[in-house]
């Protein structure tokens, strides 16, 4: 799970992480009135939005008085910013942090994530600040630093301090920095996160160190005991056929093709999706309906699938192993007669009772194309979603 | 022989008396597997399926010489229970629950090098469908009919997927000597490159076929272990060419993050190793059948 740039700068700063005076605004009017609580003469109007490189795409900005912020936040409120990490449709801008300006000296990079091949928390950092860290890997990796964090005991003081003397910070800040490193570390464990980024890291010409931008990624699967982390979910940055889908307890991702699916199991949906590729066609989404997939979770399933108004043609593909295909088919049946899908269905079953399944699939009356194996249910979805004129809605 | 279990395997149960627990211990005792009970704390003493319960590992061992166990406690407490199988000297423990923490993982991973290599209990998972020795045991929650016997070593982090490989190598005939399900997640037991070194051992092993996905290093660690160290021919095929970047596709783990992790990067990486790759999903079983005619007509 993302969340906002200010909701992180507010969680670390309670870990010790120095961060600008700023606050939140809905309308110019709040943003106007948050700059004279702040008070100072410059102020940065950021957007808040669950992606990066705003700078770069205009989402934020310089101002130095009360025309400019009300204009800066009246040109940003309820504009789609699109950057290099949203995609082409952009992300809806409907909050704003208003920060106090703050005097550059010298920026840095510094982020924190889970290092799947060494399984263990690992720290890095490089005096490249304001550069993303695909640049800083492709131009300058030689200035990229890290340590290891050994579960057991966890980071230890040495280590932050081998980062900001690595950095080639002066000794009266490297205190600071080891406080601001150690408190993004016990953020990161104590929060169950899964990436933390403060990209800049700067010193000020005021000689003190502050986190400029914050980025902070959560585990799904440890929300269950981090319920302030849930809290902080922004549904309005998520793709409404996703949140939609998530509230109903599936696992979707949108796609941008026509044709829709409905699968048991990640890896198998992944291949489903694979297959469609290669036999010419686009889908529409990744949907894997889990384990015990009842009729009802079919049916939901089915309309998950139908709130995309591409989808064309809708592909089930179950391998049904605690599951049973009888029960799938059911589904299937139940969805189409009561949601009254007049786009082709096209339905592969293997598996536990998958003749039974058929059976039901078979004697229901409706149009509903069974396909033997994984290779024909693509193809057939394929042929079915071109030939189709008619869009679900 | 296969690899990590037969039938003499003795397996106790975690989580024996849920509802979960108790449904596959049913289908793994109908299997055949030596299932010789089960471990749900406070329970101890009493009998479930005509097996008993033990209220900690460390006792169950004692009393039944379990080897292996299967994990099927929630998520909150699974992290747990596999470190009280590693502590109480089982051997091979594989854990089917998602949606672990990853943090937790990563202690489990840490606790479990406080034992010696050698005495070291082997973790597969989690979140997965678990092991398979066709025609020995089960354990896992496989439908095990459509796995038949033979001599092909199937590695894969996905449940469905694996079946859907266990299904095209029955309908040309192939059978499997143990299947081995590594799972979804981010930080898991064994990779493709551990149990690739096991089947690499076995005789009953001719050939394998790896099954990965998106996300992480372990596919090309395992080309890389294929390259250096095996005899014995690798097929392989990577879900998730149509994946975006930084989405998760479902298993927490499938999500591509940093560069060498999409499938194409994989297929290359593997390729280059000498791994035979399986263009499709589809031609999963067919790519492994004709890696073993050619093997048939070499001998």
């Amino acid at each position: 799970m993302d969340i906002h740039e200010y909701q992180a700068k507010e969680l670390l700063s309670k870990f010790g992480v120095p961060i600008p005076r700023g606050g939140l605004a809905y309308s110019p009017e709040q943003a106007t009135y948050r700059a004279n609580e702040i008070g100072g003469s410059v102020w940065v109007v950021k957007a808040q939005i669950h992606a990066g490189a705003r700078g770069k795409a205009g989402g934020v900005k310089i101002c130095r008085g009360d025309e400019d912020i009300w204009n800066a936040a009246d040109g940003l409120l309820g504009k789609k910013l699109v950057t290099t990490q949203t995609g082409p449709q952009g992300k809806l801008v409907s909050r704003l942090y208003i920060e106090e300006g703050t005097n550059i000296e010298k920026e840095f990079y510094l982020s924190l994530v889970m290092d799947r091949a060494k399984e263990r928390i690992v720290v890095c950092a490089s005096a490249n600040g304001g550069m993303d860290i695909e640049e800083i890997t492709e131009t300058e990796p030689d200035s990229l630093l890290s340590v290891v964090v050994d579960p057991a005991v966890g980071m230890q003081g040495f280590q932050a301090r081998e980062i900001a003397f690595g950095l080639g910070i002066e000794p009266a800040l490297v205190n600071k920095f080891e406080r601001t490193i150690l408190g993004c570390y016990r953020a990161f464990r104590d929060l169950d996160a899964t990436m933390v980024e403060i990209n800049p890291l700067v010193i000020t010409g005021e000689n003190t160190v502050v986190a400029l931008d914050a980025k902070m990624s959560f585990d799904d699967n440890a929300l269950f005991r981090r319920p302030q982390i849930s809290e902080l979910r922004d549904k309005s940055q998520e793709d409404a056929r996703e949140t939609y889908a998530s509230d109903r307890g599936l696992s979707y991702v949108g796609l941008e093709g026509d044709i829709g699916c409905i699968v048991n199991g990640a890896g198998l949906a992944m291949a489903t999706l694979d297959m469609i590729k290669y036999s010419g066609g686009d889908p529409a989404n990744f949907l894997d309906i889990g384990g015990g997939a009842s009729p009802e979770r079919v049916q939901k399933s089915f309309r998950a699938v139908l709130r995309d108004g591409n989808v064309k043609a809708i592909l089930v593909n179950v391998f049904a192993g605690i599951n049973r295909c009888d029960w799938v088919a059911k589904g299937v049946v139940l969805a189409v007669e009561e949601l009254n899908i007049k786009i082709p269905v096209i339905v592969r079953l293997a598996g536990t009772n998958v003749e039974e399944g058929r059976k039901i699939i078979a004697e229901s009356g409706l149009k509903i194309e069974p396909a033997r194996s994984l290779r024909d249910a693509a193809e057939k979805a394929v042929a079915a979603a071109r030939d189709n004129p008619a869009q679900a809605a | 022989m296969a690899i990590f279990i037969d039938e003499n395997t003795k397996i106790l149960i975690q989580g024996y008396t849920g509802r979960i627990g108790s449904f596959h211990a049913q289908e793994m005792i109908g299997y055949g597997s030596n299932v010789v009970g089960g471990v749900t704390p406070g329970k101890g003493g009493t009998e479930h399926l005509g097996r008993p319960v033990f209220n900690t590992v460390k006792g169950a061992v004692e009393e039944t010489g379990a080897e292996a166990s299967i994990v099927f406690v929630p998520p909150p407490f699974a992290a747990d229970a596999i470190m009280e199988a590693a502590d109480a000297g089982i051997k091979y423990c594989t854990c089917i629950t998602d949606g672990i923490p990853a943090q937790d993982m990563i202690r489990v991973k840490r606790y479990m090098r406080r034992y010696k290599k050698d005495s070291r209990m082997r973790l597969t998972g989690p979140n997965c469908a678990g092991t398979i020795s066709p025609g020995r045991a089960m354990l896992g929650i496989m439908p095990g009919n459509i796995y038949s016997t033979g001599r092909i070593g199937v590695i894969g982090r996905s449940g469905t997927l694996g079946y859907e490989a266990a299904e095209q190598l029955k309908e040309l005939g192939l059978g499997i000597s143990t299947s081995v399900g590594i799972g979804g997640d981010p930080i898991n037991g064994a990779s493709f490159r551990d149990v690739l070194e096991e089947f690499e051992k076995d005789d009953d092993t001719d050939a394998i076929l790896m099954i990965g996905e998106i996300g992480g290093p372990q596919e090309a660690e395992g080309a890389e272990y294929a390259r250096d160290h095996m005899t014995k021919p690798v097929i392989a095929y990577i879900a998730g060419l149509s994946a975006p970047k930084g989405r998760t596709m479902g298993h927490a783990g499938a999500i591509v993050t940093t560069s060498g992790e999409s499938a194409a990067e994989k297929v290359e990486i593997l390729k280059a190793a000498g791994v035979t790759i399986s263009p499709t999903p589809s031609d999963m079983g067919s790519t492994v059948a004709s890696v073993v005619a050619k093997l048939k007509d070499a001998a």
